[in-house]
């Protein structure tokens, strides 16, 4: 579990998050939606210590994260950033690489990490192409085995940053199973999304943000009625079959 | 899990290899010696001329060829993982240069004291690969940003050396093969300190393997993974700069060893974790640099050619391979 008590923070002087006061539960998927540059990316910087805040406190599973180390935020909290560099190593390299946090010196892997490592290309899909090279890997499939980088770092927190970027409906859905999976597992999923009738779809809870702020966060019904998505995006929804947005006047 | 007997069959494969091309070394050059000489020359001093071929020339010379070899190659591979960039290269980015320029300034203002050499490589080193690295940030550090602010690091180092050769031409007499890269004065005062500083800046890096795998995966995602990346790209930086400068302080400007292996390995081990490259590479490194050294000392005889030459006619090509493989990827 995550919580945000008044946070404000950002980059510098600039203040990409203001005032955000949010919890993340266990055992649920939270979709971060709003219109770009809104600061939904910012608030996962906050969310696992990669930015510190200027004002408010950040706890996960109780504890302030300004008192963990680093090496305990990351056995806490795992990220999926949305922009990655491309390394020339294999999917199982990767998978064994996010078993950093949990290695003592001198960063030689265990059983338990190979153990991991397997586990998680396994959940991921990804487990008969583990000795290619990322390089050589189409962009679902380098997506899978990022996610079983993410897996594999074993977090109770796991939080993905618009990961379905350039995903194909077939890896979307896998995606979405995933989500669901470790959501059922008691996980607390936090997910950045761009589709917003994905986010309503999937998400227990749904947090719209505007200009840094938070506008509402609450069950996909719920949020619809408030009519945050109108203010925060400038559109109506309709519901038939599935969510249809048009542009508002 | 890790396909552990596949990399060490490798490594002693490549050991093995590394055994071989000593002996060639040793045993190659104006007067010939069978291994039976070079056994009695090496051992029971039976055969005096080849025990002086040996103790005073050869094994001197195999001694730099492995150290500058294993040397550069580690710093290729630690300067490529920091950077993110597989043209890199102590050579590529001006970090050679920058080591040249203080050994020679060293040696201008301070000939008697060979034994700081290494420490003064270091510092023009590390100064060129803080200043590259700072200009390629600030620019935005694209891939070839950083190369063409390592062309322009090298280019300013370069011309203060010639300044230098200009100033003090007796001290800086040696000139054309410091600039070229070679072995041939290489004296034991020389290498001893500067192999010291490699063979711990090899330990070093093989310790810390497990964080260079985490930093080679990108900023964002290391610092997810809980590494002070800051204080490890710094490290790691300072390292290369270390290694690189202590094979400038014996070996000269000796460029594209630190390209060339960091992908040859790559290209054996089929991305693996960076502990076992960086023993790969300095493996690789150390054979690659003493074959090209037994080449250029042998082709030509009578004549010498500087092995740093040699190098650069397998390593142009191969950057400029390089390159154009950069640009297909961008295009795919």
């Amino acid at each position: 579990m995550i919580e945000l008590k008044n946070v404000t923070g950002g980059y510098g002087h600039f203040e990409a998050v203001r005032d955000v006061s949010l919890t993340f539960l266990n055992g649920q998927i939270t979709a971060l939606v709003g219109p770009n540059g809104c600061g939904k990316s910012t608030l996962l910087s906050l969310c696992n210590g990669q930015l510190s805040p200027h004002q408010g406190n950040v706890l996960v599973d109780g504890q302030r994260l300004d008192a963990l180390s680093r090496t305990q935020i990351a056995r806490k909290i795992a990220l999926l950033p949305q922009s990655r560099t491309v390394p020339d190593i294999t999917v199982e390299s990767l998978a064994l690489h996010s078993r950093f946090p949990w290695l003592g010196y001198p960063r030689v892997y265990q059983n338990d990490d190979n153990a991991a490592a397997h586990k998680a290309m396994q959940r991921a899909g990804i487990t008969e192409s583990r000795h290619k090279l990322l390089t050589h890997l189409s962009g679902g499939q380098r997506q899978k085995a990022y996610l079983a980088m993410l897996l594999a770092q074993s977090t109770d927190n796991i939080l993905l940053d618009e990961p379905t970027t350039y995903l194909d409906i077939a890896h979307q859905l896998t995606l979405i199973a995933l989500m669901t999976e470790l959501k059922q597992a008691g996980k607390c999923v936090v997910t950045v999304l761009h589709d917003l009738g994905m986010a309503l779809d999937i998400a227990d809870c749904v947090a719209v943000m505007k200009d840094g702020r938070l506008l509402v966060a609450k069950a996909p019904n719920e949020v619809i009625a408030s009519g945050a998505v109108e203010a925060a995006f400038g559109v109506t929804i309709t519901r038939g079959e599935r969510y249809a947005f048009t542009k508002t006047d | 899990m890790e396909n552990n007997k596949r990399n060490i069959l490798i490594i002693i494969a490549c050991t093995a290899c590394l055994v071989l091309a000593a002996l060639m070394a040793l045993s190659q050059g104006a007067v010939r010696l069978s291994l039976t000489e070079l056994l009695h020359g090496l051992t029971d001093g039976s055969n005096e001329t080849a025990r002086r071929i040996l103790l005073h020339v050869r094994l001197p010379r195999l001694l730099a060829a492995l150290l500058a070899g294993a040397g550069l190659s580690v710093s290729g591979v630690l300067i490529q993982t920091v950077l993110q960039n597989p043209l890199a290269s102590p050579g590529i980015i001006g970090v050679n240069a920058g080591a040249g320029l203080s050994v020679a300034l060293c040696m201008a203002l301070l000939p008697s004291a060979i034994a700081v050499l290494p420490l003064a490589a270091f510092v023009g080193a590390f100064a060129a690969v803080m200043l590259v690295y700072g200009i390629a940030r600030r620019a935005g550090a694209s891939r070839i940003t950083l190369v063409l602010s390592g062309v322009a690091i090298s280019s300013l180092m370069t011309a203060g050396i010639n300044t230098l050769a200009t100033l003090y031409p007796d001290i800086m007499s040696g000139l054309r093969d410091f600039q070229n890269g070679g072995l041939s004065g290489v004296s034991t005062g020389r290498l001893t300190p500067a192999a010291l500083v490699i063979m711990l800046g090899i330990a070093a890096s093989l310790t810390l393997a497990g964080e260079l795998d985490v930093l080679g995966l990108g900023e964002t995602t290391a610092a997810s993974l809980g590494l002070h990346v800051r204080l490890y790209r710094f490290l790691f930086l300072t390292l290369a700069a270390a290694l690189a400068g202590a094979a400038v302080s014996f070996a000269g400007l000796l460029g594209f060893v630190g390209l060339i292996v960091p992908h040859m390995a790559r290209f054996v081990l089929g991305g693996g974790g960076k502990r076992v490259l960086i023993a790969l590479s300095s493996l690789m490194g150390a054979t690659f640099l003493v074959l090209c050294d037994t080449a250029a000392r042998t082709i030509f005889s009578p004549f010498e050619l500087p092995v740093g030459i040699l190098v650069a006619y397998l390593g142009v090509p191969f950057f400029l391979w390089l390159l154009l493989r950069e640009r297909r990827k961008r295009h795919d």
